[in-house]
């Protein structure tokens, strides 16, 4: 589904990605672990296609089709999601409104006609029930004074409703209580699938409990460094991340 | 000829149609000798640095209107607010349209200033408010001198106006290009509430320069809600001079929202005579092309304990130009009071412009002043975002105009309005979102 190869990428002419291999299938759960500024997050971003970063060498492919020359609203269309850290606030439009929005434009993409009202607010009932969202959560304003548990659940009812093939989850376990982790963690899960794919980037191990991985790969310094199976990310857990430096250095 | 010499050489006109012997007339022939004496204002003015109205005094405009023209509702509908019942008070080409209006003199009167002018039983109360706040300035001036039609509203002690007032003014393009004086006069008794909607609305490609006056008196505990609809076409200019008088605990709002016109200035004038006022003056601009709206505000504190918020947002995209001048003034004895002042842009192009200028004078020691104002770009981060919902950059773009501009809509309290206000914002960025913003 996704082909990284030897990808480097800079901002502000400060390279950040200095040769990332990576190669995700369908049905498969991917981590990205590694300690602060190893690149995790431009990663994501990159993937996404934010277009801050220059993409100085490699190749992303996805389902075969080179994502250079692709804008992040084209890449979404294609399927590619990305929950974000630090969601932004949108005051003044509700996140029912927001969801309309950005699934019409992806329907309009694809040349087919707007959901019809019946059908959109079945699936947002039938999402928000998934993620346990109160209704009246979905009138207000988007992100606008949620606090970083509500943010974090909305991304992944952002996710419910657009039903991508592949999703990065960055840092979704950050500032999540162990209740709201357990719900978000079971939402992703339910929706996982043989078709689609999930790449979830976490400093901790916490959320690969819940949501397990079939890989973990380590970034440091802007490369995969080591790459394993969940029981990588329990020894990254207990020992930290120093012995993979000094593993790098040698 | 020139446009000022014109209008001066109009004044003698103008007198065989008008009571000379009454005491308006008397302040009529000062206004017009204040203008001969001033002249339109230059970028000399300090208060006119940013706005230049040199351009648009080069056009020929016609002061009386030669004919009369009518108009169907169904051609202007879509100008008003049509989904609910409002009193109107509608002119065509600067005269009176009865067909179109509809005025009341049941409990209060809500109808036209030729007949308060001009009637002796609202002698009293005319001689008392006529031309007592308005600035003595030589644009509101000239439109004193002018002073014949327009709204007259008064809303006697203890009465909720329970339909909005609209007042909108036409121009046909019956000549060639046309200049408009309406005068306004709204008294708001002691705890009465009023709702009014001000549009002025050009039909055709023709030039319009619309000089207008309007005075609200709010007595103890009233509460006038106003706004201003600016969506005109790309030949109307339009400055606006609005003079509010409040006194103790009554509150006085003033929404302004500027998305059409060539040159588009607002001389906003609040002083607080009583304690415990509440003045809000909000405003959205949304322009591009050689668009010019100029905001320059005045909220004179002169009594303690008292409140005022101004809120202005603007987005300013392609060779559009912007102005604010926010002048707050606290007079010694004005203790307690709490004035707050935001003025926040987006310039979307290169060659837009924006000129903002807070002017704080504060004589009083314990009081709360705030004013703040940034000049930005739309967030690429939170455009990223959009994005990566599949939502095109057009529309990403105007979901974060809109989210920058929400908070002075928040405080819309007719929902009709505030819906038709979405709309012409939807318009204006060009988007169609699937929503009603």
């Amino acid at each position: 589904m996704l082909k990284i190869k030897d990808l480097h990428a800079s901002v502000d002419d400060k390279s950040i990605l200095k040769g990332i291999n990576l190669e995700v299938n369908a049905g498969e759960v991917h981590a990205i672990m590694g300690p602060n500024g190893s690149g995790k997050s431009t990663l994501a971003t990159v993937i996404a296609g934010k277009e801050d970063y220059e993409i100085e060498r490699g190749e992303i492919e996805f389902e075969g089709e080179d994502l250079h020359e692709l804008a992040p609203e084209e890449r979404a269309h294609k399927g590619i999601f990305l929950s974000f850290q630090y969601p932004v606030e949108i005051p003044g439009v509700s996140v029912t409104n927001f969801m309309k929005t950005a699934i019409n434009e992806t329907r309009k993409a694809k040349g087919l006609e707007e959901m019809p009202a019946n059908e959109m607010l079945k699936l947002i009932r039938e999402k928000s029930e998934l993620l346990e969202i109160d209704r009246k959560f979905l009138s207000r304003s988007l992100n606008e004074g949620f606090s970083g548990g509500e943010k974090k659940r909305n991304e992944i009812f952002q996710m419910a409703m657009l039903e991508p093939k592949l999703a990065i989850l960055d840092e979704t376990d950050s500032g999540l209580d162990i209740d709201a982790l357990r719900i978000v963690a079971n939402g992703v899960n339910k929706l996982k699938s043989k078709d689609n794919a999930v790449i979830v980037i976490t400093h901790y191990q916490r959320l690969l409990d819940y949501i397990v991985p079939d890989f973990v790969h380590v970034l440091y310094n802007g490369k995969i460094v080591k790459s394993g199976t969940k029981e990588l990310a329990h020894e990254l857990e207990e020992k930290g991340y120093d012995w993979i430096k000094e593993e790098v250095l040698q | 000829m020139e446009l000022k010499d014109k209008l001066i050489s109009s004044f003698l006109a103008f007198e065989n149609h008008v009571d000379v012997d009454s005491k308006i007339h008397d302040i009529r022939s000062e206004a017009i000798k204040t203008f001969e004496q001033e002249g339109f204002p230059t970028k000399k003015v300090e208060a006119w640095k940013y706005t230049s109205l040199n351009a648009l005094l080069k056009t020929d405009f016609s002061v009386f209107p030669k004919q009369e023209n009518a108009l169907e509702f169904s051609e202007v509908k879509k100008y008003f607010l049509h989904d609910i019942d409002t009193y109107k008070i509608v002119f065509i080409d600067g005269k009176y349209s009865s067909y179109l209006s509809q005025t009341t003199h049941d409990g209060m009167d809500i109808c036209l200033m030729s007949a308060a002018l001009n009637k002796p039983k609202y002698r009293v109360i005319v001689e008392n408010y006529f031309n007592k706040i308005a600035e003595k300035d030589s644009l509101s001036s000239l439109n004193t001198a002018f002073a014949k039609e327009g709204a007259y509203i008064h809303i006697p002690r203890n009465k909720m106006v329970e339909k909005p007032i609209q007042i909108i003014h036409f121009s046909t393009g019956n000549e060639s290009a046309l200049m408009l004086q309406p005068r306004n006069l709204i008294i708001v008794d002691e705890n009465s509430h009023v709702q009014i909607i001000e549009r002025h609305q050009s039909l055709t490609d023709n030039p319009v320069l619309t000089n207008s006056v309007t005075e609200i008196f709010t007595a103890k505990r009233g509460i006038v809600d106003y706004y201003k609809i600016q969506n005109d076409n790309e030949n109307a200019s339009l400055i606006d001079n609005t003079f509010i008088n409040q006194k103790q605990e009554s509150i006085a709002s003033v929404h302004t929202f500027s998305f059409g016109g060539k040159l588009t200035r607002n001389n906003l004038n609040f002083y607080q005579n009583g304690e415990r006022i509440d003045s809000t003056l909000k405003g959205i601009t949304i322009i591009g092309n050689k668009q010019h709206v100029d905001h320059s505000t005045l909220v004179h504190h002169k009594q303690p304990n008292c409140e005022s918020h101004q809120d202005y947002k603007g987005i300013f995209a392609e060779s559009a130009t912007g102005v604010f001048n926010g002048k707050v003034v606290v007079d010694k004895i004005a203790q307690k009071i709490n004035a707050y002042q935001a003025n926040n842009n987006i310039l979307v192009d290169d060659k837009a412009t924006i000129n903002t200028k807070p002017q704080l004078e504060i004589f009083a020691d314990d009081v709360k002043c705030s004013h703040g104002c940034t000049v930005g770009q739309l967030d690429d981060d939170a455009l990223f975002y959009l994005k990566t919902r599949g939502i095109h950059e057009k529309e990403a773009k105007a979901l974060l105009m809109y989210a920058f501009a929400n908070n002075v809509l928040a405080s819309v309290k007719i929902p009709e309005l505030k819906q038709r206000i979405n709309k012409l914002i939807a318009n204006k960025l060009g988007v169609n979102i699937g929503f009603n913003l």
